[in-house]
């Protein structure tokens, strides 16, 4: 494989990790909890799509759609389950480790549904894909549709935050949570419509995962989940640009590592490279500093 | 009245910030709420607004108990808030804080309306209308929490230490400022340190003592007041 093709890939995986980032760091952003059990929404929504598509032969797009829907009605009810009567707990681990409970959860649930073994997903794009520069870059189909959904996604998300009154609210609901309230903002609503968005975009990176890495078990989602989160950290935690920025750049060193360096040292490398930069910028790439003004 | 406080006790955790307060403030007044460090000034303007709920008692604005009413809604209401420290939402700009205090209201002239009403009122917000808020100055901060807060046209605003940490000409500035609301058709209940300021331009005031109300009276009495004046205005 070509330098350029092995890049590319890169940049594929790494914008899966970058959409399911992005749940990561909204939900972080706004809701101040870090959602463990995110990674295991992605695994839910691709045993949707296969239960859909594969085995009851509904077009792909619908399976997607479907598991779009059951998959923000599994964040919202988690969150009101799970999460809200926690909000103000006295301590924040409270929440932390009922979310490791609800992605527990979810794995033995699929586990006695589904089985342990490997399910093969058929993916959901057909189309081969492009050959250029006399065959130096084989891009396949998934993956241009898979970066062109997580810039659209990325495209969508920054209008929807910076240009809708709802947008508006996310973003007075995360900078403080009581002054959003006293501007008349909804802040159950809005950490509600949180959540539903990176439950949503949780199925989309699923679909893609499934797409991409066609093995489906129970904890398909889990360690795709943990390297979104290590990609959100990186990026900035909070920051939407963040996560796409470190979505892409831990998906790239991934594949590149486990081409050119050892496949099995990959995953050493990219949380070696986290903790490198945190140790040079602790508020991760795009992360603000935090400054108080009296 | 427009707004009645009977008997209302709060508490954080088994510690109990309010006994059992009673006060008024009716419409068209400015009433002063004044005490020490940790007498439950804050406590009281933030169950007002919704931000911690009661244990006992009632809120009654326009005569209608809103203490079981969600926080955001009271908003809409009437009611709103500069809160202690004023809480701009730093990482936006000055124009998307009013705006954000704007969050209730539907009509879109009414808002272009009363944004030319705070940009009149604080020149220097629409000059920065494009400024980051988290590099205004404290006084600016402290307009623009005030700004903020009338875009919801409100008929009550809750002011909490608006002189906090300013300098002096920058507090007689705001003092003017919440003269003029409160001409403007605003009422106004003001917590304050400055207890001599605050006298000076309420109508009446409440004393808080530790979670209770110990004195209220015309502002003007209070101020002639030998206790208040040895306790509160350092003389
Ligand atoms: N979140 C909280 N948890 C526990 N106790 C609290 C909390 N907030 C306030 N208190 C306590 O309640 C009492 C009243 O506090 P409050 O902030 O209302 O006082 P205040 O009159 O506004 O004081 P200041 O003038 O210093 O702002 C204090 O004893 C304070 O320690
Ligand atoms: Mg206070």
């Amino acid at each position: 494989m070509s330098f350029l093709t092995t890049f590319v890939n890169g940049l594929s995986l790494g914008s899966i990790y970058a959409i399911i980032a992005l749940g990561y760091t909204m939900v972080y952003g706004i809701a101040k909890m870090l959602n463990f059990a995110h990674g295991d929404f992605i695994m839910v929504g691709c045993y949707i799509i296969f239960l859909f598509s594969s085995n009851l032969g509904l077009p792909p797009f619908i399976s997607i759609l479907i598991a779009v829907v059951l998959c923000t009605v599994l964040g919202i009810t988690t969150e009101r389950v799970a999460y809200r009567p926690l909000r103000n707990a006295a301590s924040p681990l409270a929440v932390l480790i009922t979310a490791i409970g609800v992605s527990y959860f979810l794995e033995n649930l699929a586990l006695l549904i589904f089985g342990a073994d490997t399910k093969s997903f058929s993916s959901v794009i057909t189309w081969s894909g492009l050959s250029l520069f006399n065959g130096e870059l084989q891009i396949q189909g998934i993956t241009i549709v898979t970066i062109a959904v997580s810039l659209l996604i990325l495209l969508v998300l920054q209008l929807f935050v910076h240009k809708t009154k709802e947008g508006q609210a996310m973003l007075a609901v995360s900078q403080d949570r009581g002054a959003a309230m006293l501007m008349g903002i909804d802040v159950n609503k809005t950490i509600t419509l949180t959540f539903a968005i990176g439950s949503a975009l949780a199925a989309v990176a699923g679909a893609l995962l499934a797409s991409a890495y066609p093995s489906l078990t129970p904890y398909t989602g889990a360690m795709p989940g943990i390297k979104a989160f290590v990609a959100a950290v990186l990026g900035g935690i909070g920051s939407i640009p963040g996560a796409m920025i470190g979505g892409l750049v831990l998906g790239i060193i991934e594949i590149l590592s486990r081409t050119y360096i050892s496949s099995q040292l990959a995953d050493a490398i990219v949380f070696g490279i986290l903790v490198v930069v945190l140790l040079v910028k602790p508020t991760g790439i795009l992360g603000k500093k935090i400054q108080e003004k009296v | 009245m427009l707004l009645t406080i009977k008997n209302l006790s709060v508490y954080y955790g088994v510690i109990q910030a309010l006994k059992k307060i009673n006060f008024s403030v009716d419409r068209g007044e400015i009433v002063a709420l004044i005490g020490a460090n940790g007498a439950g000034k804050t406590t009281t303007l933030h169950t007002i607004s919704g931000l911690i709920d009661p244990k006992e008692g009632e809120i009654l604005f326009e005569g209608k108990d809103i203490s079981h009413i969600p926080g955001h809604r009271r908003v809409a209401m009437g009611i709103a808030q500069v809160p202690e420290g004023r809480r701009v939402f730093a990482d936006m700009t000055v124009e998307d804080n009013l705006r954000m205090g704007a969050y209730t209201r539907k009509d879109r002239s009414g808002y272009s309306d009363t944004l030319n009403m705070v940009f009149d009122r604080f020149p220097r917000l629409k000059e920065r209308r494009g400024q980051l808020s988290g590099t205004l100055s404290g006084g600016e901060q402290q307009m623009l929490a005030m700004g903020r807060a009338l875009m919801s046209k409100p008929d009550i605003l809750l002011l909490d230490e608006p002189s906090m940490g300013l300098s002096p000409i920058m507090v007689n500035e705001v003092f003017d400022i919440i003269r003029q609301v409160h001409e403007d058709g605003t009422t106004v209940l003001l917590v304050e340190q400055n207890a001599k300021k605050a006298l000076n331009i309420a109508d009446r005031a409440y004393v808080l003592e530790t979670g209770s109300v110990t004195v209220t009276g015309d502002a003007e009495e209070l101020l002639n007041n030998d206790s208040i004046r040895k306790a509160y205005l350092g003389e």
